[in-house]
């Protein structure tokens, strides 16, 4: 089997026995990218230096070697890290992000820069200043979004693991749509120095991967405290494989019933239910609990997540660094800079958040929205009163075709529906695939409490043991 | 939907040019997601605290230590217009 | 003037930590452009704030210094708007929660003491520096340097409580005093480590309600301060006397031309779109931290002049001349330890050490005379080792070189004569060589008398006791 279609986990094996170098897993990858990455465009810049320095790793990292994507919007020193948008096109980060420093201390190799939607604002990978990128089991559909990159880099073998960021899905929605894992962890778990913010409060990054274990071993790289992220939880971290064989027996699972509304497509409210089945029979117990205020989650996320937008992006005005338009004066230059450097998308929800934050709106919109926030972070205190992990849809539909969504913002916002709740409450969750329907993946979401993302794998483990859905790897167009 | 004035104030304060199809469009779309969001309106929030943070810690600080900073040439790097020792740009005086 | 003015100021002040409020690079001023920077302070994308302990700290000791309240839960917050010095185009400030409220400090005009409120106080960063070739007007270009970007800063906030452009130089005096002492800010007016904004308005009667006021800015000198509030009451009483309306605007002090010009009018009010820093966790003070910056805190100017006035016996005029900056007053504390006659000490440090530190614009932190070689100097003129006047060349002379007192009297043979008989003969030789003015003195002209002691002391280069000279004189006249 080639070496881009196994896991990180099987290929140190075959590293550790001296069967193969990690040269060869570069090589392979890189050559997976040259066949697939025209169809798939899953890559905003290929990094053509990876393969340089990859014998002489000295790192015994499980991820020395190995070769992976980043997201656009996580910084990389001296790589430029556009994060989708012109107005960041020629931007040279003079530092790396903590994640990134970490992943090269493991040896671990970043192989390219993934799409994304504009910083982040987007669910379909639609909304990049460079080019759409395609669902690798369906070029006609997207990948999800707004790490739509990272998660098609992944599926198709262009990468064995991916960075991406979720700020109200944007791991676990391309992962579902994908078919592969992504974890979204506890906020402050992994530090956000270095990763471009959209909405501060909210924004966290995760790993995409083929295979529950290989996101425990990113995890493993990437998680713990940092200084530079006075957010970041100091407390140690786990070591996210060690207890991830010990099944689910006896543990309580939720299910959150305002998550099985009507929106659900038939297919995706058949596989939740086989999903709930193979847990039972893993000896979990089942259990419906009452999230009341679900409902208000959509509201709640997109005036608190362009509020902080609106001041996140500022910055970009074309004076000391990214894109210039030239202008009259300052005012002309910035109005100009940012209406040819951010899209349609982006001016839109910043304009939202400047309009929700103004003199005379704040606490209708900005304030309120808090307050709402803080019963949905009360309903999941609630509920892991209750049960050990929820079980939910990461969205209500399977990858919807390219298009299909784009004339009206508010369709589009309503992809988010099942996982923003999960970043206004800064709890973890899994997105895992629970099973396919004509030809795409179906995703599912754990959901757990504060800290609890050994747990999330545990349970996430011990399905994917069972389901036959770990490490698939989508066709690109051509044949299986 | 938002009026003109509205959409053109914050417009101005988000540091965008609208031409007039745009101010139509976004008037639109925008006043329909506000719209969408009155429904929060409907929740009882009478004595619920903002939930400002999403992890509960306090007094988060550094000690007062002086770190090496950028060397100049890469302060300078993704200047989009630079002498050498400042950024430059365009006058602030509007004329 | 038939209006009352009504004052209210908006100090800046630069804390002197090592290292900015949000990241580790250097907060010393001067340095080339730029380099005095990083990721953090440039606002690049993706960088995050950890807040500096020390900004804390010191704004916790500026709010007791000037009898605030400590806020047990502060917090951070956004104030968003564009300018070109700002990188992030917000500002990182605290809006609703700041870290002191309701404080006063206390200033005297006129031999009165007054009360004025302060509002608040809180802690931002710093904006860079815009830098203009030619002038901001002709220009087509806008230098950036953000060296000052990120430099701790606290504003403090008074009540409109100053009834006079007077009141308000006071106002910045003390302030700069107090916030000296407590070792906060170097408060360098010319360096911009202490700033001013005044709103000033003008009404009829005490008891009407506040007219439309102006903000001045670019008040970079104590003396701007009480120059550009006169011009604008000035500017704003003719516009009333005229039957007109003072439109609220920013209007900067041209310190030059000593006139006040518009610089915007405010009729679309800032919309600053504050909220809560996600990016900062909120600070809970202590009661325990709280107490032991309390018990840190300096002996503060007013509590020192009273102390100065009861157990040193000195006017008031010397006290507060002596505690006007902190360094001055623990100079005296030196030199007082040592000598008993505590107004002579203040004699001397207020009259020619601050004449020498004036004269060549030195403060007195970098005086070249140290506190133990003018206890050497007062020791000489207490014991008669040498006159007040060889004192003052004596004095001089430590200055230029650095001596000591008794160093440069011993090698210049400056001891005072106090032996009569070599006096005597100095007064003889005086009185035989001026019959004039013996002839004038004897006839009723009190005054002549001086001008033979003068010739006495010339001749005797100045060393002759000189009780002792007007005693010998008026003997043998
Ligand atoms: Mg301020
Ligand atoms: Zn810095």
């Amino acid at each position: 089997m080639e070496l881009y279609r196994q896991t990180i986990n099987q290929l140190q094996t075959k590293i550790t026995a001296g069967e193969i170098t990690a040269s060869d897993v570069v090589a392979s990858v890189s050559k997976r990218i040259t066949e697939v990455d025209a169809a798939v465009e899953a890559f905003i810049t290929v990094c053509a230096d990876a393969k340089a320095n990859v014998d002489n790793i000295i790192s015994r990292s499980p991820l020395a070697g190995m070769p992976g994507a980043v997201k656009d919007n996580i910084c990389t020193q001296g790589i430029r890290t556009t994060c989708g948008s012109r107005i960041l096109e020629n931007f040279i980060p003079p530092y790396n992000a903590t994640v990134v420093d970490r992943l090269n201390e493991a040896g671990a190799v970043i192989i390219g820069k993934a799409n994304q939607d504009e910083f982040g604002m987007g669910s379909s990978t639609e909304n990049s200043g460079y080019h759409i990128t395609r669902n690798p089991w369906d070029l006609s559909r997207v990948p999800g979004g707004s790490s739509g990159g990272s998660a098609a880099a992944v599926a198709s073998g262009q990468a064995l693991w991916a960075l991406g960021s979720d700020t109200g899905g944007s791991v676990r929605l391309p992962a579902a749509f994908c078919g592969i894992v992504g974890l979204k962890p506890t906020y402050g778990r992994v530090s956000r120095y270095g990763l471009v913010a959209y909405a501060s409060s909210l924004d966290t990054i995760g790993a995409l991967t083929r295979d529950v274990y290989d996101n425990a071993l990113v995890m493993n790289v990437i998680a713990g405290y940092d200084e530079h992220d006075s957010t970041s939880i100091n407390i140690p971290r786990e070591d996210y494989t060690a207890n991830i064989a010990a099944g689910v027996r006896g543990l309580k699972i939720g299910l959150p019933k305002q998550y099985y509304g009507e929106g659900l497509s038939p297919e995706v409210a058949l596989a939740l239910e086989q999903a709930i089945q193979t847990y039972r029979e893993l000896g979990a117990e089942i259990i419906e609990v009452d999230m009341p205020n679900t409902d208000y989650a959509l509201s709640t996320y997109y005036i608190i997540a362009t509020a902080e937008a609106s001041s996140n992006l500022a910055r970009y005005d074309g004076v000391s660094y990214g894109l210039r338009v030239e202008g009259d004066n300052i005012v002309d230059m910035s109005e100009k800079t940012r209406e040819q450097g951010f899209s349609e998308e982006v001016r839109r929800r910043i304009m939202l958040g400047t309009y929700t934050l103004s003199a005379g709106y704040y606490d209708a919109y900005y304030n309120k929205a808090l307050k709402v926030r803080r019963l949905i972070k009360n309903d999941f205190d609630a509920a892991f009163k209750i049960v050990d992990l929820l079980l939910t849809p990461v969205a209500p539909t399977q990858a919807f075709k390219i298009g299909e969504k784009t004339d009206d913002p508010l369709t589009m916002y309503l992809s988010d529906v099942c996982t923003v709740t999960v970043n206004l409450a800064g709890v973890p969750a899994l997105s895992l695939p629970c099973a396919f329907a004509n030809n795409l993946p179906i995703g599912m979401q754990l959901i757990g409490a504060p800290l609890s993302e050994a747990l999330l794998l545990r349970a996430g483990y011990a399905f994917e043991r069972v389901s036959g859905l770990a490490n698939k790897i989508a066709p690109c167009g051509g044949e299986q | 939907m938002l009026s003109r004035e509205q959409i053109e104030k914050v417009a101005s304060l988000s540091r965008l040019q609208l031409n007039p199809q745009e101010i139509e469009k976004f008037s639109g779309q925008i006043g329909a997601i506000i719209e969408y969001m009155k429904v929060l309106n409907s929740v009882d929030t009478a004595d619920v605290e903002p939930m400002i943070y999403a992890v509960p810690t306090h007094n988060i600080c550094r000690e007062d230590v002086r770190k090496p900073s950028l060397a100049h040439s890469l302060a300078l790097q993704n200047a989009p217009q630079s002498d050498g020792n400042y950024f430059v740009a365009p006058t602030v005086v509007e004329k | 003037m038939k209006y009352k003015t009504v004052i209210g100021l908006e100090v800046h002040v630069e804390l002197k930590t090592k290292s900015k409020i949000f990241c580790g690079c250097s907060t010393e001023f001067g340095a080339a452009p730029n380099t005095n920077v990083c990721p953090v302070c440039l606002g690049l994308p993706g960088v995050l704030p950890v807040l500096n302990k020390a900004v804390v700290e010191f704004a916790i000791r500026a709010g007791l210094a000037l009898n605030c309240q400590i806020a047990e839960y502060s917090k951070f917050d956004r104030k968003n708007y564009y300018y070109p010095d700002l990188p992030k185009n917000f500002q990182t400030s605290q809006f609703d929660l700041p870290i002191a409220e309701h404080g006063w400090l206390d200033i005297e005009v006129d031999g009165k003491t007054k009360r004025i409120g302060i509002t608040r106080i809180h802690m931002e960063e710093d904006a860079g520096k815009l830098v203009h070739a030619g002038t901001i007007t002709t220009s087509d270009i806008t230098c950036v340097d953000y060296n000052r970007t990120g430099v701790p800063l606290i504003e403090i906030v008074s009540e409109p409580d100053l009834r006079s452009p007077e009141e308000a130089k006071a106002y910045m005096e003390k302030m700069r005093t107090i916030l000296q002492y407590i070792d906060v800010s170097d408060c360098k007016m010319e360096e911009g480590s202490l700033r001013c904004d005044a709103n000033i308005s003008l009404r009829l009667a005490d008891t009407e309600p506040f007219g439309i006021r102006a903000e001045l800015k670019n008040l970079n000198s104590f003396r701007s301060v009480q120059r550009g509030l006169e011009y604008e009451q000035i500017r704003q009483a003719e516009i009333l006397n005229d039957g007109g309306r003072v439109i609220q605007e920013t209007r900067s002090f041209d310190e030059g031309k000593n006139v006040t010009l518009s610089l915007r009018s405010k009729e679309q009010a800032d919309d600053y779109r504050y909220f809560p820093e996600p990016d900062l966790p909120p600070l809970v003070i202590t009661k325990q931290l709280i107490d032991e910056i309390r018990a840190q805190l300096p002996e503060l100017p007013d509590s020192r002049v009273a102390r100065l006035i009861e157990q040193d016996g000195l006017s008031e005029y010397d006290a507060k001349v002596i505690t006007a900056t902190k360094a001055m007053a623990e100079y005296y504390d030196a030199v007082r330890v040592s000598v008993t006659d505590a107004k002579l000490v203040a004699n001397w440090l207020t009259g020619e050490l601050a004449r020498l530190l004036n004269a060549n614009a030195v403060e007195v932190e970098d005086c070249p005379i140290k506190a133990a070689n003018i206890v050497g100097l007062l020791k000489l003129l207490e014991d008669g080792t040498i006159s007040g006047k060889i004192a003052k060349t004596v004095i001089e002379e430590m200055w230029q070189s650095g001596k000591t007192a008794k160093q440069i009297v011993e090698e210049k043979g400056m001891v005072q004569i106090s032996n009569v008989d070599e006096i005597v003969i100095i007064v003889e030789e005086v009185i035989n060589a001026n019959p004039q003015s013996v002839e004038d003195y004897r006839g009723g002209k009190e005054k002549a008398i001086g001008f033979l002691v003068g010739c006495v002391m010339k001749l005797s280069k100045g060393r002759a006791k000189p009780d002792l000279v007007n005693k010998l004189l008026k003997e043998r006249l």
